[in-house]
């Protein structure tokens, strides 16, 4: 069975394609990219009319929390893959902060046959840095590889200690897969609940300062000469993050970031009245930080959007502000969000396309998020036209934890397609 | 639409003669007090007072009452009466206290002002005197002194006018604002 | 014709969003309110029949009391539910405490918890309204306010007034509510205290910032002296006390350089010798007590306008 795409826009930025092209699907692969009305519609060809929509690679999210094992009444890895779905995703990579935790084997098989069974779209899993998330053992590393993971993270929590940090990138060296730190001085955070100004000063709140995201980056960084180990900084939140990451790329050092859509299109003013799905860690910012996040993305200092996709149930986010989880539900507003970036002129289409779909693949050395022939036909299609309002009670996650309620965007999904077929249709 | 019922002239005799009235009942000024009723009974509390003070020689002692808190009608809202002090800075003990207000209607402040009343002590008596009585009651009670009885259709609305508050001494009478 | 008076707000959550016009409709109702308590007999009965439960989750002895006793000079009946005798104790969660609450249909919930916007929280699952008797280290109204009727009841008025507050800035919700209704009534203010008790970015506020007491309090017509903890020793916000005694302990040798008629404030408990020295506690600028007075009164104002409507138009 062979399916068509046709009358879309088609936009690959892995291989610099951007205009009306036809694609064609056989056996879960691409068989054939060619311009609008060229390729043959026999009668065996099923056909998707995009009807002028766009046609993207399958969008992939670097940084989910699909709570399974441990907290199914968050999220599951089945319900977690059908939000990402409905958000266009095809890929995402699960963090380890699991009840047992992602830190062996038997836990990474346990996450890769669930999805297997259950999930809809693809579930790859990160292991943990170190044992149990302790920040006191390095976890068997190459077991995890060899399970399936394919990146070390202990997120939710930083390796505060700068010689496990030092092992940790030198070790990890051996697999090539990336350390994804959470960067965050814990000295500096203990009991706060939002970013450190005249909001948190206001609220009465503790606050959680910029420097403690800085120093972090600042150290592991220094770590990269020596050990060799590639870095990877979790959803960066802070101006000085961004110069710092950018001053390490220009000497050539490798690390890497990526931002979460709620960094770029919201401020720490969002917590105000206590609003506990504003609640995030890393905290949302100070305009001045949020204006040098999307510099960072302006010059490719940021090399992708990954959602923190951290789905709570509303025991956990109804209650004090300072008791309250962090995190947001993220796979179903990242297109719409990442949009107004492009709204506001920051990134082209194509650019933003690209930082959904082609950047992680690149730099987690994936062979996903391209539309090239023979690759796995993974295919997000969007309208990027029609405004409407976001409705966190219509979210296909377990979780309808989202300060986005009613804000007006555009960027619909219409359909998203995993090894050629549809796993969500929009009507 | 207003017709005025009272005027300037009107009021000072009212005022003159229910002072009399109120020494002939008391024979004499001796452990009377006077207590008017915020707003316009103070006024008229103080006017009876230089009146008596000035017929028998003597300084007879006053006091002003806010009866909001006695109130029976106070509901949910944040619409509130707004509250002015009570100011009762003599016993009221053995005194014959003459409650005065401008205009008695369903009775129901002057219930409210006799329960403020029994807080500050036990008077002797307490006696009513009104500038203008309007019937309809809708509680046992009956002024000891009146200005003048008007009767009135109950839904429209009787308005004392003193020049201490408004500018100018009269009563009228008008349709109920909608 | 009655005038009427009316707040904006149902809840007293934060000052940010009472206006100058409602503050004084607060501290006029007030001082209309101050005498019951100067009678015999101190009850009336405006607010008979009426239910208004004390929800202190934070041990409180002095404000739960102000508030119990204002409830009860208005005829309510007043329950007092503490955190630790509650339902949270045996793990129920806060919107479930208000729910079960709003179920026995209180006219008035007043809130003391030791979380920034638990009040906020609870008035979002309760039909009535909340007023926060203070909420972690956010806010405490009702205090300012009694704090601005002391404050106008000895100097006249407040626009123009230069005030002080003095100590740990940072953790202090009678500061926050303070800083905020000051200068909604035209008052100017400088807080003083060492870099470590002063919020971060807190000259957004409008307050100006100064770390030396004598200089801090020199055109002070209003002396605000917060309550210092021995908690924050330990937290390593504060060398000692010993050592924040030497530079903020408020003394007669300050005082000497200071206005002569500047008023001494304190939202107490006071520690005596630690914050203000005793002869400057119980000395004619201290005014100390008269807030606690005030602050019934304060309460009954907020209970009365919160509570009660009328046509306001019979004769």
């Amino acid at each position: 069975m062979r399916t068509l795409i046709k009358n879309g826009h088609l936009i690959d930025p892995g291989n610099k394609k951007n205009g009306e092209f036809d694609l064609l699907i056989n056996k879960g692969k691409i068989e054939a990219v060619e311009p609008r009305g060229k390729i043959n519609e026999t009668s065996d060809i099923e056909i998707i009319d995009a009807n002028g929509a766009i046609v993207s690679p399958g969008f992939c999210d670097m940084h989910v929390h699909f709570r399974e094992p441990g907290h199914e009444y968050k999220e599951t890895i089945e319900t977690g893959s059908q939000s990402a779905a409905a958000g266009g995703f095809t890929t995402v990579a699960v963090m380890p902060n699991t009840e047992p935790v992602n830190d062996n084997r038997s836990i990474t098989e346990l996450i890769i046959s669930q999805a297997k069974e259950t999930a809809i779209v693809n579930v790859l899993p990160i292991g943990a840095i170190t044992k149990g998330l302790k920040g006191e053992t390095l976890s068997d590393m190459g077991e995890l590889k060899a399970a399936g993971c394919i990146g070390y993270s202990d997120d939710g929590r930083p390796v505060s200690d700068s010689e496990l940090m030092r092992r940790a990138l030198e070790y990890s060296k051996m697999f090539d897969l990336p350390c994804i730190q959470h960067s965050e001085v814990l000295e500096l955070t203990r009991g706060g609940s939002m970013n450190e100004g005249i909001v948190s000063t206001e609220l009465g709140l503790k606050g959680m300062p910029t420097e403690a995201e800085d120093i972090m980056v600042h150290r592991d960084i220094s770590l990269l000469p020596k050990t060799g180990g590639r870095l990877h900084v979790a959803h960066i939140s802070s101006g000085g993050a961004v110069d710092l990451v950018r001053q390490a790329k220009a000497k050539g050092l490798p690390v890497t970031c990526e931002v979460a859509p709620h960094h770029f299109t919201l401020t720490h003013e969002a917590c105000r009245g206590y609003d506990t799905n504003a609640k995030m860690s890393p905290p949302l910012r100070a305009e001045p930080d949020i204006e040098m996040i999307k510099e960072g993305m302006r010059d490719g200092t940021i090399d992708f959007i990954a959602t923190d996709h951290a789905p709570h149930d509303l025991v956990d986010k109804q209650v004090e502000f300072s008791k309250a989880c962090f995190g947001i539900v993220g796979l179903e507003t990242a297109l719409p969000l990442t949009l107004k970036m492009v709204d506001e002129k920051i990134i082209s289409l194509e650019k933003a396309i690209d930082m959904l779909t082609f950047q992680p693949n690149r730099i987690f050395r994936l062979d996903k998020g391209t539309l090239g022939i023979g690759k796995v036909a993974d295919i997000t299609i969007f309208d990027e036209k029609t405004k409407y309002s976001i409705d966190p009670s219509k979210f296909k996650s377990r979780s309808k934890n989202s300060p986005y309620k009613g804000w007006k965007v555009r960027g619909k999904i219409l359909r998203t397609i995993v090894n050629g077929k549809t796993v969500f249709k929009n009507n | 639409m207003s017709t005025t019922l009272l005027n300037e002239n009107d009021i000072a005799r009212a005022i003159s003669r229910i002072s009399h009235e109120i020494l002939e009942r008391n024979q004499g000024a001796e452990d009377i007090a006077l207590i008017g009723i915020r707003t316009r009974g103070v006024t008229l509390s103080s006017r009876l007072q230089d009146k008596i003070n000035a017929i028998e020689n003597t300084q007879v002692e006053t006091g002003a009452l806010d009866i909001t808190l006695y109130r029976d009608d106070l509901g949910a809202g944040l619409q509130k009466p707004e509250l002015k002090k009570t100011e009762i800075t003599f016993g009221l003990e053995g005194k014959h206290v003459i409650l005065c207000d401008d205009v008695l209607f369903t009775g129901r402040t002057i219930r409210a002002a006799i329960d403020a009343l029994m807080d500050f002590g036990r008077p002797a008596s307490v006696q009513l005197a009104v500038l203008v009585d309007r019937g309809h009651r809708e509680l046992p009670i009956r002024p000891d002194y009146v200005g003048k009885n008007i009767p009135t259709p109950k839904t429209k609305r009787v308005q004392v006018h003193l020049k201490e508050i408004d500018g100018e001494d009269k009563v009228i009478i008008q349709e109920p604002v909608k | 014709m009655t005038q009427t008076a009316s707040l904006s707000k149902r809840n007293i959550i934060s000052m940010n969003g009472l206006k100058a016009e409602d503050i004084k409709v607060i501290l006029d109702t007030a001082v209309s309110l101050k005498e019951i308590s100067t009678r015999t007999i101190k009850k009336v009965p405006t607010l008979r029949g009426r239910t208004i439960i004390n929800l202190f989750f934070e041990p409180s002895t002095r404000t739960r009391t102000s508030f119990e006793i204002a409830g009860k000079r208005l005829s309510a009946d007043v329950i007092n539910i503490s955190g630790t005798g509650s339902s949270t104790a045996k793990g129920e969660s806060l919107i479930d405490t208000a729910r079960n609450l709003n179920a026995m249909n209180p006219d008035i919930l007043v809130v003391r918890h030791n979380c920034s916007g638990a009040p906020a929280l609870i008035s979002q699952f309760v039909d009535c309204p909340v007023i926060n008797a203070g909420d972690g280290t956010h806010e405490h109204p009702s205090q300012s306010l009694l704090d601005l009727l002391t404050i106008r009841e000895h100097k006249g008025s407040l626009e123009g007034l230069k005030v002080t507050i003095v100590g740990d800035i940072a953790h202090s919700r009678v500061a926050r509510s303070n800083i905020l209704a000051m200068q909604t009534m035209g008052m100017k203010v400088k807080v003083v205290g060492p870099p470590t008790l002063i919020p971060v970015e807190i000259e957004r506020l409008g307050v100006e910032v100064c770390y030396d007491l004598g200089q801090g309090i020199n055109d002070a017509d209003v002396i605000m002296i917060l309550r210092i903890q021995l908690e924050r020793q330990n937290q390593g916000l504060l060398s000692s006390l010993r050592e924040y005694s030497n530079y903020f302990c408020l003394t007669e040798k300050h005082l000497s350089k200071a206005k002569k008629d500047t008023l001494i404030i304190h939202p107490g408990p006071v520690n005596r010798g630690i914050e203000i020295a005793l002869d400057v506690m119980e000395g004619p600028r201290s005014v100390i007590l008269d807030q606690v007075t005030n602050g019934v009164a304060i309460r009954m104002a907020l209970f009365y306008l919160l509570l009660g409507e009328s046509d306001a138009d019979t004769n």
